[in-house]
């Protein structure tokens, strides 16, 4: 099973790949929304890339307000 | 009309096949221009019917399917209404709405939606229409209405009911929250996942085996299995419009249309 910190990883990993910036841009503490400028349809994007990455279900209510990549993987960790 | 290019959509027939693209910035909102091209549509249904196999619905829009129902468009006009003209409006613009659908839903084709990105609301209601729902696999499928203090008004209750289980039609519905597509296919509202940008190839491919078949027997066949639901269609107009009459509903669209949060559509 992964921990946290593995999981954050892959958060940051899967981001990178999906909106296509460059590695080591993005840390566990960025507010995704400003950092990769993206809206609420790409939000949901990123959400089904990570659904589909872990072999889980977060429920759109689980994540509202959620907008750092650490908080998102601890989301995520819960549902693992 | 074997082909049309219109504000919000284009069709376009060949060899018994008719693709019909949305296409209207930002994401298929359905308006009074979408409905219009889709009535243009539904009016050239008859012509098309008698050597017309299979409609495939799909967008040209990289957001995907449909975001819903314009509800900037709907805000402002019920804003520019007296009070007591509003729900007329709307009832006029829903019946609109459902006179489409149940065109669509009643072709004597088979209809396959191909799928990509968003499919909320109306755009999932129009979806629902179809026979066949094929899937991008980073589709996400959704019911927002209730956070605006509205049902979903373009027939999509009674057709979710008409063809899923109880769980998953409260589950959407009563929480507002996105499904994404293997899931949406596991409660069996999506027929067949394609991977991503695959979902129109794939519809085009499950169209050409399904022109092999006996139109007369294609028909009778589509008329057996999918019934439409049209005292619970009625009902639901009743209750959109009853609903719709409420501030909070005014209230609701007021937010989301002056909202500047990241994620207005989220619940």
């Amino acid at each position: 099973m992964r921990n946290l910190d593995q999981t954050t990883q892959e958060v940051l990993d899967l981001a990178i790949q999906h909106f296509k910036v460059a590695p080591g841009t993005l840390s566990p503490s960025d507010d995704f929304f400003k950092k990769l400028g993206i809206d609420s349809l790409q939000a949901l994007e990123l959400l089904s890339r990570l659904e589909n990455h872990f072999g889980i279900e977060l429920p759109d209510y689980e994540v509202q307000g959620v907008s750092d990549f650490r908080t998102l993987a601890e989301r995520i960790q819960s549902r693992l | 009309m074997r082909s049309f290019s219109g504000e919000a959509l284009r069709w376009e027939w060949r060899d018994g096949i008719v693709e019909l693209t949305l296409d209207r910035e930002p994401a298929n909102e359905i308006g009074t221009v979408m409905l219009a091209d889709l009535e243009q549509f539904v009016s050239a249904m008859k012509s098309l019917e008698a050597d017309t196999a299979v409609c495939i619905i799909s967008s040209a829009q990289k957001r995907g399917f449909s975001a819903g129902a314009d509800l900037r468009e709907l805000y402002h006009g019920a804003i520019a209404l007296p009070e007591k003209e509003r729900n007329v409006g709307v009832r006029d613009f829903v019946q609109r709405c459902h006179a489409v659908a149940n065109a669509i839903d009643a072709a004597p084709f088979v209809t396959i939606a191909a799928v990509h990105g968003v499919c909320f609301g109306g755009g999932l209601e129009l979806a629902l229409t179809c026979d066949i729902i094929i899937a991008d696999k980073m589709a996400r499928f959704a019911f927002p209405e209730l956070r605006l203090g509205l049902i979903p008004g373009f027939g999509g209750i009674p057709r979710l009911k008409r063809d899923l289980g109880n769980a998953f039609v409260r589950d959407l519905l009563l929480t507002g929250r996105s499904v994404n597509a293997a899931r949406a296919q596991a409660v069996g509202l999506v027929a067949q996942l394609a991977g991503e940008g695959e979902a129109l190839r794939v519809a085009r491919a499950t169209a050409a085996q399904i022109t092999k078949f006996d139109a007369t027997t294609r028909a009778a066949a589509k008329k057996f299995i999918k019934p439409i639901p049209y005292a619970e269609l009625n009902q639901e107009i009743e209750l959109f419009c009853e609903l719709f009459a409420r501030p909070p509903v005014l209230a609701a669209l007021k937010k989301f249309v002056e909202s500047t949060d990241a994620m207005p559509y989220l619940p």
